[in-house]
This record gives C-alpha cells, structure tokens and sequence, in this order.
C-alpha cells in the first residue's frame, strides 16, 4: 500500500494519529448506517413486490375491460363522454426520512365524487362504469406502489454510494494511513538511534 | 403540501383514468413522452407513466430518483405488464443488496 507523501516529523505523526481515529470511527458508523439501511430496504423491497404484483394484475384487468367495453361505442362519442372529468384527485404530498435519505410519502386525498361517473349515463355502456369504478379504487394502491418503489430506488442508490464510502476508508485510507505512521515512527526511532550513536562517538573522541 | 397526479400513455390505456380523475396526457412516442415529461415535472407530483414508454427512456427517467419528487411510476397499459417494473425492482435490489431474496432465480 502506498503511504502519504509526507515528512517525518512529529507533528505529521500527531496529524495523522487523529485523522486514524477520526477515519476508525467514521468507518464504523459508516457500516452500522450501510447495516440498518439495509435491513430497512429488504423489509420495503419485500413490500413493494406485493403491491406491485397486486397492482399490476389488477390493471391491466381493468384495462382491457375498459378498451374492450369502449370499443362497442364509438371512438368520438366515448372520447366526448370522458373529455370533462368531474373530479379531480389530489394527493397529499410529503417528504420522509429513511436513514437520512429523504423519501416521498403520500396519501390519495379522499373526496366523494358526488354526481357519481363524470358523463352521462345513456353515453356509454354500464362496463364501462365497471372499468371506471374499478380504476378509482385502485389509485390509492397506485399511489402507494409509486411511494414504495421511489423509495426502493433512492434507498438503493444511497446504500450504493453508502458502500462506496466503506469501502474507501476500509480498503484505501485506514491501510494508508497505518502504513504513514509506522513509517514515520521508524524514521523517528532512527533518527534517535543515529543521534545517541553520534554522542556516543564524540564522547569517545576526548 | 397538495399534489397533483397525472397519467402518461396511449390513449386508450389512460382514458379511463381521466374519468377516474386523473389528468391524463396522451403521448404515442417516447419522444412524445419525453417531452410532455419535462414539461409537467415540476406541476405533477406523482406521474404514472405505461411501461411501453418507460422502457425507452430509462436513462431519462433516472434523473427523477435524486429527488423526493416528482415520483415516476411504470405501470402496464392495456397490453398487459411487459414485466419491466419487475425488471426494475430486481436491478435496485442487486445493486443494494448484491443478493436476490425476492425472486430466487
């Protein structure tokens, strides 16, 4: 391993004997931090595969019933009938932290369309209502599977750049700084040696 | 802080939603889709986005992960689930965990 380019004085022993520690331990927060990050993950990534597989079969149910009860009217008529929506869905935005990494969370607003479905009932065929019904239910699941995977995906990246950071001081800067001290140290015990040899040759002398 | 929800997808897949309340916007190409993206961003919290259109641009779509919002999310369109938001999942998973726990393949 390479050791730092430095003189082998005193002080830069003093200096780097702290900057070992402080590196000792920032590495084993570090790991705790990377440790609990993922534990935290596999219990949301565990999460996530349910609602995904959840939703996604019950969409693309939901879809292909829609297409095929649009394709008894006609395309105009049915794109009039769905051109004004009568409600808006909102949801309440909010930001979480996991570990230090700040999450989205969101919840579906919950307001009760009054007036039912947003046309008119003659306009369209009653599997369409079905479809309709069936897509509002499932925003909520959706809103909650868009949360989880952002979640699953920030968190990824974070224990990613997490391991990074271990593995730098673990691998590159705890090995280089041990390895500058004790060649410092060396140097130091021989500069000592060198001087008690000099006086003893100069007592020697008179 | 109240969000906006919005819908990216061929017009088929996404008209049920616009009855549903959600404001939809049509987009045939991944071009398209790019586009409109950029555009509502910053006024749409919560995007869903069918995977057809997802696939292509997912370099582009990593960008939104560096912040809590706008969250992007692939959904199946009328087609059926082409198995790219499963694909998505595996790939976060191995590059955290290094480890498959959930697919065991």
């Amino acid at each position: 391993m390479a050791r730092l380019n430095v003189n082998p004085t005193r002080m830069e022993l003093k200096k780097l004997k702290a900057r070992l520690a402080t590196a000792t331990r920032g590495h084993k927060l570090l790991k705790d931090k990377s440790d609990e990050m993922v534990r935290q993950f596999s219990l949301i990534i565990k999460q996530n595969k349910l609602l995904r597989d959840e939703v996604e079969k019950e969409l693309s149910e939901t879809l292909r019933q829609f297409s095929v009860a649009r394709s008894v009217t006609p395309a105009y008529r049915a794109e009039t009938a769905f051109a004004m929506p009568s409600a808006v869905v909102k949801a309440e935005c909010e930001v979480q932290s996991v570990m230090g990494v700040e999450v989205p969370k969101v919840s579906l607003i919950n307001e009760k369309r009054s007036d039912g479905l947003p046309y008119a009932y003659p306009e369209i065929t009653s599997e369409a209502d079905y479809s309709v019904e069936k897509a509002s239910a499932l925003l909520p699941k959706m809103v909650a599977l868009a949360e989880t995977e952002k979640k699953v995906r920030m968190l990824a990246d974070e224990i990613e750049r997490n391991k990074r950071r271990v593995n730098a001081l673990e691998y590159v800067m705890i090995p280089q700084l041990e390895e500058t001290i004790k060649y410092i140290k060396s140097k130091l015990d021989e500069n000592e040696r060198a001087a008690v040899i000099r006086l003893m040759k100069v007592k020697s002398k008179q | 802080m109240t969000g906006k929800i919005a819908i990216i997808g061929d017009g088929d897949s996404i008209m049920v939603f616009k009855a549903a309340g959600v404001a939809t916007f049509p987009a045939e190409s991944e071009a398209k889709a790019k586009e409109t993206l950029r555009k509502i961003a910053k006024d749409f919290q919560i995007i869903f986005l069918t995977e057809e259109l997802a696939k292509p641009l997912s370099d582009f779509l990593k960008r939104f992960d560096e912040q809590p919002y706008p969250v992007v999310l692939s959904i199946p369109s009328k087609n059926g689930s082409t198995g790219y938001g499963t694909e998505l999942l595996q790939s976060a998973m191995e590059r955290a965990l290094g480890v498959d726990i959930l697919f065991n393949n």
